[in-house]
């Protein structure tokens, strides 16, 4: 039977406990916020000892499903003051299933001011369950994750890892848990709302999972399962987007550059116009090209963890031929070119895996150079002075405390109204003024300006899940329904890439919900999904308001009520009470 | 006579070689031409194309064509 592990960082102890019966349908994002909703102050600060960091893998993680080597992390967010999930593709998550584990939750803090520890994990055969060592980490402080991750499998063996860069141990805003690809990079990242600093506040520096002997993941029926599986490995093997050598599999996630620039709604130079005159050059096309050109050879991409079958995941290589980065994801090229008027691949990949060597989220950190570059600290477009800027943010100086604070922090002190966030996180890579349903995302959504809580992108833009007017602002009903769905999907353990597939053809969605039925015993059907959804946002909802969210929080920056957007010259004119209606249903 | 600026990205890009990413080519087509008559005209496979855009707004197959249009064609693609 699986366990929650608690580890207490107070007095570096751990235990296991029995899954409560109100948690036994729970997993990812429905778990890891159930837990916050249940035992973390609303009013807490988020760097104290009474914020809580939770790990969990999804419900059908582990098991051989299609595309599900996801993780969910949560907390409450020094970012933005509410609740946080993000979430990661590894072959952690796998190997926790592995292990029985069904949550990790971090309590407590060292009373030693600036003492980091490392979780050692493995599968003690004769007592049947996980065994834990902490041992210092001091040999791993403030160094770059690239440099460290190969130490780590010398001093391990084969094992998964999740951890913080320098940016968690400097607390900043902008911080992430990296996690290990497939090839042993520390390159996947739960990105989003500063999580890297609460694993930092609690001297946590590294988990490392040895899942050797291990038994592997339950299930209540595994004919069922096994007929959901299938299900969902057809859709995701059929559909264009998904398919071996399809649009995810050949260009990736930045093919979107070019699509979102023709249609106006790419944020250039800190939101201030829809289309960037370099976007070509920094499209999914020039890494196919540019990579082929470098290499010789027609480049498909790869699975970021076990078991994935689109394979999304690029590398782009310096001009010798060697590995420069993996990957370069769609945000992390608009953030870090777009966004700060960069047009160059060279650039944009050695400033994402400067964020990958530090522990930073790439689109909070794009976002907060932008507005550092309408700060005055360094003009637009300049690749180089982006550099050397992001070095002392893995430094710690002052400007890089700064910086690493994020978005909505630098724009305050360096005195720049346009700060494009919500609930003090930053907009990722669709200008809201251009495509409406995901502003209405990003204002109403739980996380803060967040796109994958709600990808309306799908209808809006790409034909996905049917076909809707970009500029309709009748959208209340559109955003909650995809804010419902990807709470349940985040829950799964699928990445979320899946939606593309199972949107289209719904006996793949089918198939998922088939396959937590034969992980979990239930009976679930499609309408499910939506009840598990709500019930997932409620709490998430409630802690929230716990927290003194208000509807106030639900709206957009100021700048982007009057500000015209290029080429379309509109403006965000949602009404506020077609943003509450989001939730009064 | 009408002459729009096409262009072709993604997989659709085999279709014009020689062409840079994004780079616009003319195309002349007849009065009243559609988009369709223009995906006919580039010899696209009409299950491959998706999305198009006219001057940045969303199109589809059976919308009319005016002189100095310009026509982003897509693929089936997808992203995060």
């Amino acid at each position: 039977m699986a366990k929650i592990m608690r580890i207490n960082m107070t007095d570096r102890t751990y235990t296991f406990e029995a899954v409560p019966e109100q948690y036994e349908l729970l997993a990812g994002r429905g778990l890891t916020s159930t837990i916050i909703h249940d035992e973390v102050d609303p009013m807490c600060h988020p760097l104290g000892p009474k914020n809580k960091l939770i790990l969990a893998p999804g419900i059908v993680t582990g098991t051989g499903a299609p595309t599900s080597s996801r993780i969910s992390v949560g907390a409450k967010s020094p970012l933005t003051g509410g609740i946080k999930e993000a979430n990661a593709g590894s072959g952690f998550p796998p190997s926790l299933v592995r292990m029985g584990i069904r949550a990790i939750i971090v309590e407590g803090q060292p009373e030693e001011k600036d003492t980091y520890w490392l979780v050692h994990l493995t599968w003690d055969g004769e007592a049947g369950e996980p065994k834990a060592e902490f041992l210092p980490a001091d040999e791993y402080l403030g160094k770059d994750l690239y440099k460290v991750f190969p130490k780590l499998f010398k001093r391990f063996g084969k094992v998964n890892i999740a951890g913080i860069g320098a940016a968690g141990e400097f607390r900043y805003g902008n911080s992430g848990l990296v996690f290990d690809d497939t090839q042993g990079r520390p390159a996947r990242y739960a990105g989003r709302g500063g999580l890297g600093a609460v694993m930092g506040s609690k001297g946590l520096k590294f988990i490392v999972l040895d899942s050797a002997g291990a038994p592997g993941a339950e299930f209540a029926d595994k004919e069922v399962f096994d007929k959901g599986r299938k299900k969902l490995t057809e859709a995701l093997m059929s559909h264009d987007i998904t398919k071996p050598k399809g649009a995810l599999n050949s260009y990736g996630t930045a093919v979107l550059i070019n699509i979102l620039n023709e249609a106006g709604g790419l944020p250039t130079r800190n939101f201030s116009s829809g289309r960037f005159e370099g976007a070509a050059k920094i499209a999914g096309e020039a890494i196919f090209e540019g990579n082929k050109e470098r290499t010789g050879k027609e480049l498909y991409n790869h699975a970021c963890s076990p078991g994935c079958i689109i394979q999304c995941s690029n590398t782009w290589y310096n001009e010798d031929g060697t590995e420069m980065v993996s990957c370069q994801e769609y945000e992390s090229i608009w953030a870090l070119g777009a966004n700060c008027g960069i047009d160059s691949l060279d650039v944009t990949g050695k400033l994402i895996r400067l964020c990958n060597a530090y522990g930073l989220d790439t689109i909070e950190m794009g976002t907060t150079m932008a507005v550092a570059m309408e700060g005055g600290l360094l003009e637009f477009g300049d690749g180089d002075k982006a550099i050397k800027l992001m070095r002392k943010v893995g430094k710690g100086t002052p400007v890089g405390r700064i910086l690493g604070a994020g978005t909505a922090t630098t724009a305050k002190v360096l005195g720049v109204t346009r700060a494009p966030v919500v609930k003090g996180q930053s907009m990722p890579a669709y200008e809201p003024r251009a495509v409406k349903g995901i502003g209405m995302v990003y204002a109403t959504g739980t996380m803060g300006a967040d796109h994958t809580q709600g990808y309306t992108i799908a209808p809006e833009i790409l034909g996905v899940s049917g076909k809707v007017d970009q500029f309709d602002r009748d959208k209340a009903d559109l955003a909650r329904g995809f804010l419902e769905a990807t709470a349940f999907i985040d829950s799964t353990g699928h990445c979320l890439f899946i939606a593309f597939a199972i949107l289209d053809i719904a006996s793949g969605f089918e198939g998922v919900v088939e396959e937590c039925n034969g992980v979990l015993g239930t009976n679930w059907t499609m309408d499910d999904v939506g009840r598990i959804g709500k019930e997932i946002l409620a709490k998430e909802r409630a802690f929230n308001e716990g927290a003194g969210m208000t509807s106030k929080d639900d709206r957009m920056p100021e700048f982007m009520k009057t500000e015209k957007l290029p080429p379309h010259n509109v403006t965000w004119d949602i009404p506020d009470a077609t943003l509450d209606a989001v939730w009064e249903s | 006579m009408i002459t729009v600026q096409a262009k072709l990205f993604a997989t659709l890009r085999q279709y014009k070689p020689g062409i840079g990413i994004g780079e616009p080519f003319s195309v002349d087509l007849p009065d009243g031409s559609t988009v369709r008559d223009l995906v006919r005209r580039l010899q696209l496979p009409e299950d491959q194309v998706k999305l198009m855009f006219i001057n940045a707004r969303a199109a589809e197959l059976d919308h009319p064509l005016a002189d100095g249009d310009e026509v982003g064609i897509f693929p089936p693609v997808g992203g995060g």
